[in-house]
């Protein structure tokens, strides 16, 4: 292996992350706030920047590694997360980064994103929702609402979309969140949390594309409609949303409901987030296309249990344990051999 | 009674039977043993790709083919001297391949009406006399033996009827005067758990045996002398396995770690099952969710500095194919090794085929190129798997490996190589001599293999961006420029071919020019060779050359193809080597062309010799 050196931890600013490729998102576009962020909450991450990879796919998010000054590599459609599954799985002191879209991720690479989940290679992923084909020039995604008019559905899209969380919690995700591309300081958390987090973390990241689906998640970020449309998740703080907090999230019978602080409930009725609570992560992740509740955003999900990469690591030193370590010599001559003189 | 000892030279036997009745495990304890006494030998299993076809039914017939003989052999040879069949089934299919004269030994037990009805006879041959005219017939009823032999244990009677097998196996080693031991201490060892399995398994292989010593049929015993092999330890291999150990020795050798992502498919899954082992070698094996999976995360072990393989069959290459363009671009070091079975589609899952050498050589979109070395013989794979690596590494590029389902699980003696005639595999990881201006440029080449630099993650100073996009030149930056495009690709085009100076010169099997050539590629090796000995010996005008090197070929082949007045290329696909020398060398290459799951086999060659000669 090349040497990892292993000096003091380094000090970063933000240019050391930024590289020199001129970055070639439409002006406007989402991508660019996820990219700034990621680039200034990296400093404070504590990782030497030769540890660092970031793996994409195809699409205008996977675009992003080109314009991280760090290990990077942009493959092919859909299988970023296979890809990155070999990075990490050949050296698990790396850490890797897996930067994908709906498409990306959910349509052409949906295989590989279920099974890196269910697996838990302790990989970042940062999944780009924009609820569109941007690439490619506006095509309905696994992800648009049903009746999405776009070119290649005039009539509007007949598919019912996917979810991006229920569809995480339904593969056994061990971490996952969400974030919106204009909530920085969000969105800085929700990354260094991922990072955090031993096993596969997935981040959903709401992701305006300003020309071919331009507004899809204004409710969520227009000041006037934001309090009531977003549930910004803490773990152990009660569910509120609304202005001034006004509103909660209740369990009857363990059905939700939304309550209104004030005469009939106090803020001791509402629900307390638990990231460990399987059943409340998944209760969350389903509020996303009801239009009645609020979109979660936060760690809906996160538990700690070993990571694939910490099990293969620990077969090989167990087998070397128990045989010592191999000897190509000795296998070659292992088994019923005779000589010919 | 006195009991005659005749010696020959060669023999073939197949043990043919239902799928359930054990054949490749009789025909693996019978080549084990053949091994150990010292004959050469090579080995052709066919078996169905149901895992239990209907009990009986002619679809369900798994049979194993032993050559073994005290000269150099090169195949499983074409027609049988001994035929095991231990139902109907197995007569029916394979009686039409055993010689006149030849020796046929059949379990009476299972050819009861319904046996006979389901294989389409009408009477049994066994008592109708059909047969004796054209074999040496031996009708014992083993169930029946190996039911005595083991009356005084308490097993259920399906347990003791499954040593039948072990019976037949007993008795051939006393035809043809071999050990029972090597295959004793290998039941002790298999059944551990079960002692009583190896009592009952056991008393089966004796009954054989001694069936074969005491009873009045069987009145010559046959040897086969120790071939005269070149001096060495020997062990006996299966393709599957020795692709596996030149994978792990290339490892050693170039000190890096191993990684396997790849995706179970008839007929390569063995390699998978044996890596996966071999944890203790530093070797990491991924089951991955698909075959791209398996093949994406092999480059991605390679961009993170690993030694990546991967192994698959027709199929399963299909579905990898967009990412070998992406290891093209990548310019990352990595193996594929596509164990060839009968396509298209699902095609023939566990029967061989060469079909897959335009897929090798072109199946990319792109100008895409990658080269192909194709394994010769079971412990050819080896060497082929290694020298893979080591081109793999030294140009920078992935490289495929063919091999086939007949090397794959066919097997022979194998000298067993010392690592220090291996040769050297250097890995120089990156460093600060590709910086330009203070920085890392990820395509600036080695001048003369033209390899890029393989600068791996974890290494200070080196952070880059490669993709699937065109590179610039030097820089690797994305370029849409179209001279920087052409340029490129003339490049890789050109680092391929800088491979030719790895490829000895072409070594001629007979005169260096005459009447007819021929060429043959992958495991269609032994069936030429062999039948160019015969030719040769008739005092034909015939040569051979073999082909390890696809792409490139050698430098010398044009030159030399011109020396004779035919070329024929046997292969078992519709010509696809033959087109690519029709192409490349402007000559008139004939092909024999059959495509029927199995070997080429040295008769079928002859003849097509005759018929050219005699034109």
């Amino acid at each position: 292996m090349a040497d990892v050196k292993k000096v003091e931890k380094k000090k970063y600013s933000r240019m050391d992350f930024t590289s020199d490729q001129s970055v070639r998102w439409c002006p406007g576009c989402g991508d660019y706030a996820i990219l700034a962020q990621t680039q200034k909450v990296f400093p404070e991450l504590g990782i030497d920047r030769e540890n660092i990879v970031f793996i994409s796919g195809i699409g205008c998010s996977s675009r992003f590694p080109y314009y991280m000054n760090t290990y990077g590599f942009h493959t092919i459609h859909g299988r970023a997360a296979a890809i990155a599954s070999g990075v990490k799985i050949a050296n698990p002191e790396l850490s890797v980064w897996v930067v994908t879209g709906d498409g990306d991720g959910l349509s052409i690479g949906g295989n590989h994103t279920i099974h890196l989940l269910r697996r838990n290679i302790n990989i970042n992923v940062m999944l780009f929702n924009n609820r569109i084909y941007g690439l490619t020039k506006g095509q309905y995604s696994p992800t648009s609402e049903v009746g999405k008019i776009t070119k290649s559905t005039p009539f509007g899209s007949l598919d019912r979309p996917f979810n991006p969380l229920t569809l995480a919690m339904g593969a056994q995700a061990t971490f996952v969140a969400r974030s919106v591309d204009r909530d920085t300081k969000h969105m800085q958390a929700m990354i260094e949390r991922s990072h955090k987090h031993k096993g596969t973390s997935f981040l959903e990241i709401y992701q305006n594309c300003l020309i071919f689906n331009d507004g899809a998640f204004a409710s969520m970020t227009n000041k006037e409609s934001k309090a009531d449309n977003v549930l910004r998740l803490e773990h152990g703080q009660p569910m509120l949303f609304g202005k001034e907090n006004k509103k909660g999230i209740k369990f009857n019978d363990n059905i939700p409901e939304i309550i209104e602080i004030g005469n009939k409930y106090s803020i001791d009725d509402v629900l307390i987030h638990n990231e460990q609570d399987y059943v409340i992560a998944s209760m969350l992740a389903n509020f996303t296309y009801l239009d009645i509740f609020p979109d979660p955003v936060g760690v809906l999900y996160a538990i700690d249990v070993p990571s694939y990469d910490e099990h293969v690591v620990q077969q090989i030193d167990e087998a070397i344990g128990h045989h010592g370590t191999g000897s190509i010599k000795e296998l070659l001559n292992s088994g019923n051999t005779w000589i010919v003189e | 009674m006195e009991k005659t000892l005749k010696n020959v030279e060669n023999v073939i036997i197949r043990f043919a039977g239902d799928s359930g009745d054990g054949m490749q495990l009789t025909g693996g304890r019978f080549t084990e043993t053949t091994a150990i006494v010292g004959n050469d030998l090579s080995t052709l299993p066919d078996y169905p790709a149901e895992i239990r076809a209907p009990a009986g039914s002619l679809a369900g017939v798994s049979a194993f083919q032993i050559n073994f003989s005290s000269k150099d052999i090169h195949t499983p040879g074409d027609k049988v001297d001994v035929l095991v069949a231990m139902n109907p089934a197995a007569l029916k299919v394979h009686m039409n391949e055993l010689e006149h004269g030849g020796m046929l030994i059949c379990n009476t037990a299972s050819f009861t009406k319904k046996n006979l009805t389901y294989a389409g006879y009408e009477s049994n041959p066994l008592e109708d006399g059909s047969l004796e005219d054209f074999f040496n017939v031996f009708a014992i009823d083993m169930s029946k033996i190996v039911t005595e032999a083991c009356s005084d244990m308490d097993l259920p009677p399906k347990t003791v009827e499954r040593t039948k097998n072990l019976f037949a196996l007993g008795l051939l080693f006393w035809i043809f005067d071999r050990p029972t031991e090597t295959t004793k201490s290998w039941l002790r060892n298999k059944f551990a758990k079960r002692p009583e399995l190896i009592e009952a398994n056991i008393r089966a292989l004796d009954a054989g045996y001694n069936y074969g010593e005491t009873t009045e049929i069987f009145t010559t015993r046959y040897m086969v002398d120790k071939a005269d092999l070149p001096p060495g330890t020997y062990r006996n291999i299966v393709g599957n396995y020795a692709v596996s150990l030149g994978l792990v020795a290339a490892a050693e050798k170039s000190n890096l770690p191993l990684f396997y992502g790849g995706y179970p498919i008839t007929p390569a899954s063995e390699i998978l099952h044996t890596l996966s082992s071999l944890k203790h070698h530093n070797v990491k094996t991924f089951q991955a969710e698909d075959e791209i999976a398996g093949m994406t995360s092999i480059i991605g072990a390679a961009f993170a500095g690993n030694l990546a393989v991967t192994a698959s069959s027709g199929p399963g290459i299909s579905l990898k194919s967009e990412a070998l363009g992406l290891a093209v671009m990548a310019e990352l070091p990595m193996v594929i090794v596509n164990v060839q079975r009968g396509g298209p589609s699902t095609g023939l899952p566990t029967k061989t085929e060469q079909s897959d050498l335009f897929q090798a050589l072109y199946g990319r979109n792109g100008e895409a190129p990658i080269p192909v070395i194709a394994s010769a013989t079971p412990g050819d794979c080896f060497y082929t798997a290694y020298e893979a690596c080591r081109i793999a590494i030294k140009y920078m590029t992935p490289v495929i490996v063919l091999t086939d389902g007949y090397l794959a699980n066919g097997s022979e003696p194998w000298p067993i190589p010392s690592m220090d005639e291996l040769e050297t595999i250097e890995v120089k990881f990156a460093d600060t001599s590709s910086f330009v201006d203070g920085q890392f440029m990820p395509y600036l080449r080695d001048k003369k293999t033209l390899a890029r630099p393989w600068a791996v993650p974890g290494t200070t100073g080196l952070e880059h961006r490669i993709g699937g996009l065109e590179k610039e030149d030097v820089t690797g930056n994305v370029s849409h420029d179209p001279e920087n495009h052409h340029q490129m690709t003339l490049t890789r085009e050109q680092k391929l071919n800088n491979i030719v100076n790895e490829i000895p010169p072409t070594d001629i099997y007979g005169s260096p020019s005459g009447e007819l050539l021929i060429l043959s590629w992958g495991g269609t090796k032994g069936s030429c060779r062999t039948a160019v000995e015969d030719l040769q010996a008739e005092g034909r005008s015939v040569s051979h050359i073999h082909l390890r090197w696809l792409n490139p070929l050698p430098k010398d082949l044009g030159e030399i193809l011109i020396r004779y007045k035919h070329i024929l290329i046997p292969e078992i696909n519709m010509g696809q080597l033959s087109k690519i020398i029709r192409a490349e060398y402007l000559v008139d290459a004939q092909g024999l062309n059959l495509v029927k799951g199995k070997p080429i086999s040295k008769g079928q060659i002859i003849k097509k010799v005759n018929e050219m000669l005699e034109s």
